[in-house]
């Protein structure tokens, strides 16, 4: 017990003693964002213990109050404190319920084309010659559409390759892929160019002659060497995917109206902007605003700190 | 330099075939296009019938060479939704998203050059530290939103700029202008800001990295060590030895920006290609979402071939590093 | 070319006379989907068609049956009608409108690859007997045929076949039509100019047949399709006029002392239709369908809390109905139009005796974009049948995304919406989406509901020509329809109209088609 209790405090103080924690303690931009981030991802993750209302739930949402404003404007009602919408779900509930679709398809997408690209990297680096040929001309293919017209594509003929009843409970999983396949590029660029010096290093060599399997010597000798920048990338890549699924659900090829990410809740909002409910469409676009500009700072953040040029 | 040219070439043609048959799979496979161009009534006959006059009972291989060579001559078929020429839809819209782009560029070139040059002289000054700031800002909220509260704002509550289209247009030819009335000048001012934004920040934290980069140059130390006024270090050395890339990269960008006015396009029911595709999705209307890639496909890979083939000109140590990756800072 | 067409309307505006053009700025939810009435057979493109083209009969303001392009009609034999043509018409281009033309129109529009071909069902040939007088012979007796033959537009002969476009745009060839993009009517208006999703401009006709009942020199067609695109449009006065007002900012619009708000109930009625096959689509029960226990029927209907629908999903603005059809749509009985009342115990109690106690799942296939509110209503009533112990999943995606599956039948429950047009009597909905399918009849039987007694009556009234007599049958149909809860009633949807003050009078007929020609400016 003693031995635990002192083994977290000195993990955490070591990384406090460390030039990037000192970095970290000094950027009130890398502290505060972080907070703001564990704060929004607790409370999303957490929603069906602390949200008002399951708004997933139609037995809970009755049309009765639809159309409630925020608690403290003439009219509010306890417990709405967003107020509702036309359908009287609790604008809260929909937004942290959104805010864990929209993070969930965020990391899914980032986790899967990081593997995608991070693979595809090693092997090409690895190898090199045809292999790397083939896969870099491929990588130069996606590249040469733009990123948010091959997202759309991909997404469509996803969706029309599954069949009917599975478009809408698939929803997720047709974006992730989409925003995936558009965004592995990046990831295998860098592997492979660290790929190739590391490859060249005598440990690798070492171990070449030895005969330890490839692969292995992939995952454990080279793989770890390229992770600072990977991990950068991956970062500043979620608050691009965050975006990329809000935009492809807000032009209605996304997340459908009955299990909306916040892309979703804009644009439905966006419809009643003239009517006067304007917290069905103000709240969700702050949260979104709210979760990839804390992304994008600690991203920055960590990409200046890890960088020796601009200390 | 002709092996490199050639090279290069070679290349852009190759990734526009990969282009073209991701194009065709999607004319393919996504919706039997017989089953979308003929009513529930059709019979097996007509449906037959079509099958083989749109070629789908030849082998594989040769629809897609049929394809590709159609493709080559602008033939992409008609619209399932308005049986229009897919090519003459295309292009009647083109002037409408080029212009935008246009005006999103030189938006982004006149605002976020002085910025960046400003954060980066005065890099510790709390108006630059607000800046950097709201750049980070810039691109994370999502350009759909920002449009959006521009509408509420400036078209309904204030009644300064109108809301949706391109207001007169001029014919010129086969082109479209909205540059030449006041009310197509006025329509291009929230599209056109909504669209830069991304692309000023972007612009801005170029030239200051840039900046930064090229002042602990040498050479810049040396002109300060004569005793220069910094005003010259800065602009007539500094800033010139960074404006090569900005300038890259905004051609580069000129690409992704096209692709992303689409977005732009249905906030502010803009009528360019981007919304015509848009609506394509949502009619499943094959044949122009086919077309719609092929064609900004081509335009963003001759842009990059293009800037490649200048690049390799300007500087030859290029020669052999093709730099197409910048193009996708997105 | 397109300076070419400037020069025209100056000049033509110049004939007018007047000091300045009246420009009529209509901004609509979404555009036309050809100028080739024949090329899409659609409600709206055709309505707004119908200013540049017109049929041998039209709807009055009050949605009664007047001469158009014919002046007069008889039935020779009760299978041959014969129709005298209006004289001294002239199209567009000026050629003279004569029986040749109603000919070719006729042979275009019943041409098998026409899209149009079900809008005339009962059609069988039409010879010419002279210049002026046309007759039609039908299949069989047939007392619709007016109604169908509002629209079908005519075309002038001599142009159709100087521009190689004597037959419809068939989508299957490849190649567009000359008709898609050039027009040549009769109507109140001609298109000067078109640039699609951008903006169509109709300039007056000079030299149409009939008195004028509007002042407009100009249209300016504009389809936006984001409704709060539109509605910032109309406020800040870059559009006049607009068909589609969404409900939900009809109080703000009407607030604004520049616009005002024309609101009132269409023809089409809204329900739900289930899917009475064997089995469900999507559902745990798996070995028969539910559906086909008329308890369950009545489950559903009695779960639906009709005045929260009504109050909040469709904004206090839809008319809730027990009947099938619109008060004003021939077959209508006041008698009928009574609801089960909204108990949601009694439908517990009812799916427990059917043997579901625990409800059962099934999908829900709902339009986004096809009725008013479409997404507000089915949600809500899929909440509503949530409470009952039902699982509904519901299903909500553009209509040209959820047509081919309800074309298909993979669904369970639909909304469903039948105005009737343009035939504007009940046989519509009895013939097209009751009846069993058979031949022409249930064309829109997605989910094999229907009752051979139902069948029997509706093929009595298809050959009835007295509306004595065919008018009752039809409400006999109705009735049994709706005692073994066939469908489930709704409402009669609400439509709004906007307009700024420029407008001064326009006419709304419960079709929802804006007749500008009938509408003044200030």
């Amino acid at each position: 017990m003693p031995v635990d209790a002192t083994a977290k405090p000195g993990r955490l103080r070591r990384f406090l003693d460390s030039d990037i924690g000192w970095s970290f303690c000094r950027t009130p931009a890398a502290w505060l964002s972080t907070m703001v981030l564990v704060l929004l991802i607790a409370t999303a993750f957490l929603a069906p213990l602390i949200a008002p209302q399951n708004p997933h739930d139609l037995a809970q949402v009755f049309i009765d109050k639809a159309e409630i404003p925020p608690i403290w404007q003439a009219g509010g009602e306890w417990p709405f404190l967003l107020g509702t919408d036309p359908q009287g779900r609790d604008v809260l509930s929909a937004i942290l319920y959104g805010t864990r679709v929209s993070l969930l398809i965020g990391i899914a997408a980032v986790i899967v084309s990081m593997g995608l690209g991070v693979s595809v990297g090693l092997v090409s680096g690895f190898y090199g010659g045809r292999i790397d040929n083939l896969l870099m001309r491929l990588g130069d293919t996606v590249l040469s559409i733009p990123t948010l017209l091959m997202a759309i594509l991909v997404s469509a003929i996803f969706r029309e390759l599954l069949p009917p009843g599975l478009r809408e409970p698939f929803a997720a999983v047709v974006l992730v892929v989409s925003i995936s396949l558009t965004n592995w590029v990046q990831y295998a660029r860098t592997v492979r160019a660290s790929t190739m010096v590391e490859r060249r290093k005598e440990y690798v060599l070492a171990a070449r002659i030895i005969k330890v399997a490839p692969a292995r010597i992939m995952r454990r000798h080279i793989l770890p060497n390229t992770l600072t920048p990977v991990m950068v990338a991956a970062t500043l890549n979620l608050g691009l995917a965050i975006l990329s699924e809000a935009t492809l659900s807000f032009l209605g090829v996304g997340m459908p109206i009955t299990q909306p990410s916040l892309g979703t809740l804009i644009r439905i909002g966006n419809q009643y902007l003239f009517s006067g409910s304007w917290w069905l469409v103000v709240f969700p676009s702050l949260q979104l605003g709210l979760i990839v500009l804390s992304v994008n700072l600690l991203g920055d953040w960590l990409r200046d700190a890890l960088n020796p040029k601009l200390r | 330099m002709p092996a490199f040219l050639l090279k290069r070439l070679l290349n852009a043609a190759g990734v526009m075939l990969a282009v073209a048959f991701l194009a065709f799979l999607i004319f393919r496979f996504v919706g039997d296009p017989v089953e979308l161009m003929l009513n529930e009534q059709a019979s097996q006959a007509q449906r037959d019938e079509l099958r083989v006059r749109l070629g789908l009972d030849r082998g594989f291989v040769l629809q897609f060479a049929t394809f590709v060579g159609n493709a080559a001559r602008g033939d992409f078929g008609i619209s399932y939704r308005n049986q229009q020429d897919v090519f003459t839809l295309i292009t009647e819209r083109f002037p409408a998203t080029f212009e935008l782009v246009l005006v999103a560029t030189f938006l982004s070139l006149a605002v976020g050059i002085p910025l960046g040059v400003y954060t980066a002289i005065r890099r510790d000054s709390l108006l630059a530290k607000s800046l950097q700031f709201v750049s980070v800002l810039g691109v994370s909220l999502p350009s759909f939103a920002l449009g959006i509260l521009f509408i509420l704002l400036f078209s309904v509550t204030l009644q300064w700029l109108p809301a949706f289209g391109r207001g007169e247009v001029v014919q010129i030819g086969w082109w479209s202008t909205g540059f030449l009335t006041p009310s197509g000048r006025r329509a291009l001012i929230l599209p056109g800001i909504t669209l830069s934004l991304f692309q000023i920040t972007l612009v801005m934290r170029l030239v200051r990295a840039e900046m930064l980069e090229t002042m602990r140059t040498d050479f810049i130390r040396f002109a300060r060590a004569r005793g220069l006024p910094a005003r010259a270090v800065n602009f007539r050395h500094a800033l010139r030895n960074c404006l090569m890339p900005v300038i890259t990269v905004t051609g580069l960008q000129i690409g992704n920006l096209i692709a992303f006015a689409l977005v732009t396009e249905t906030v502010f029911q803009w009528p360019g290609m981007g919304m015509l595709f848009v609506q394509a999705v949502t009619f499943v209307d094959i044949p122009v979402m086919a077309a719609y890639l092929i064609v900004v496909s081509f335009i963003f890979v001759s842009l990059n071939a293009l800037v490649d083939l200048l690049y390799a000109y300007v500087d030859p140590r290029l020669r052999e590093d093709a730099i197409s990756g910048a193009a996708n800072a997105r | 070319m397109k300076k070419h067409w400037l020069l025209a309307a100056v000049a033509a505006l110049a004939l007018n006379g007047a000091a300045e053009a009246k420009t009529l700025k209509w901004g609509a939810s979404r555009e036309i989907a050809s100028l080739d009435p024949y090329s899409y057979g659609e409600t709206f493109t055709l309505s707004v068609l119908n200013h540049v083209y017109e049929g041998l009969v039209r709807y009055t303001g009050d949605l009664k049956i007047e001469p158009a392009l014919a002046e007069s009609w008889e039935t020779v034999s009760p299978t041959v009608w014969r129709f005298k043509l209006r004289q001294g018409v002239k199209f567009h281009n000026g050629n003279p409108f004569t029986a040749d033309d109603v000919i070719a129109s006729l042979d275009r529009v019943t041409h098998d690859t026409s899209p149009l071909k079900g809008n005339l069902p009962a059609y069988k040939s039409a010879k010419k007997i002279d210049d002026y007088t046309v007759e039609i012979e039908v299949n069989g007796p047939y007392p619709l045929l007016l109604n169908d033959l509002t629209n079908i537009f005519i075309f002038d002969k001599e142009w159709m076949e100087a521009n190689n476009t004597s037959l419809p745009t068939d989508s299957g060839k490849g190649i567009k039509g000359y008709a898609t993009d050039n027009t040549n009517g009769t109507g109140p208006f001609k298109v000067e100019s078109r640039r699609a999703d951008a903006k169509t401009v109709f300039i007056k006709n000079p030299t149409w047949w009939d008195k004028p009942q509007h002042n407009i020199d100009v249209i300016e067609f504009t389809p936006i399709t984001s409704a709060s695109t539109r509605v910032a449009a109309l406020l800040s006065g870059e559009i006049d006029f607009t068909n589609v007002a969404p409900l939900q900012d009809l109080p703000r619009l009407a607030a604004s002392p520049d616009v005002k708000v024309l609101q009132t109930n269409e023809l089409r009625s809204v329900f739900f239709a289930l899917n009475l096959k064997d089995a469900l689509f999507e559902s745990d029960v798996k070995d028969k369908n539910p559906f086909k226990d008329i308890r369950v029927r009545e489950a559903l209907y009695r779960a639906i809390d009709i005045d929260a629908v009504q109050k909040r999903a469709m904004r206090g603005l839809s008319r809730n109905t027990g009947a099938l059809v619109a008060p004003a749509i021939p077959g209508y009985e006041p008698s009928q139009d009574v609801r089960l009342p909204f108990d949601l115990d009694g439908a517990k109690k009812l799916l427990a005796a059917a043997g579901y106690p625990n409800g059962f799942s099934f999908q829900f296939n709902c339009q986004a974009d096809s009725l008013v509110n479409e997404e507000e209503f089915c949600q809500a009533v899929a909440s509503m049948w949530s409470r009952a112990g039902l699982k509904p999943n519901l299903s909500l995606a553009p209509r040209s995304q959820q047509t081919p599956k309800r074309v298909k039948g993979d669904f369970d429950v639909i909304s469903f919406g039948w105005a009737n047009e343009p035939m504007i009597d009940a046989y519509s909905l009895l013939v097209q989406v009751l009846r069993s399918k058979s031949g022409t009849g249930g064309v829109f039987n997605w989910g094999n509901w229907g009752d051979p007694r139902i069948d029997a009556l509706i093929d009595k009234a298809g050959v009835e020509l007295d509306n004595s007599k065919r008018i009752p049958m039809m409400m006999e149909a109705l009735k049994i329809a709706k005692a073994e809860h066939l469908f489930i009633p709704l409402h009669q949807q609400p439509m709004a109209w906007a307009m700024r003050n420029t407008v001064a009078s326009t006419v709304q007929a419960s079709d929802n088609k804006p007749r500008l020609w009938l509408t003044m400016l200030k």
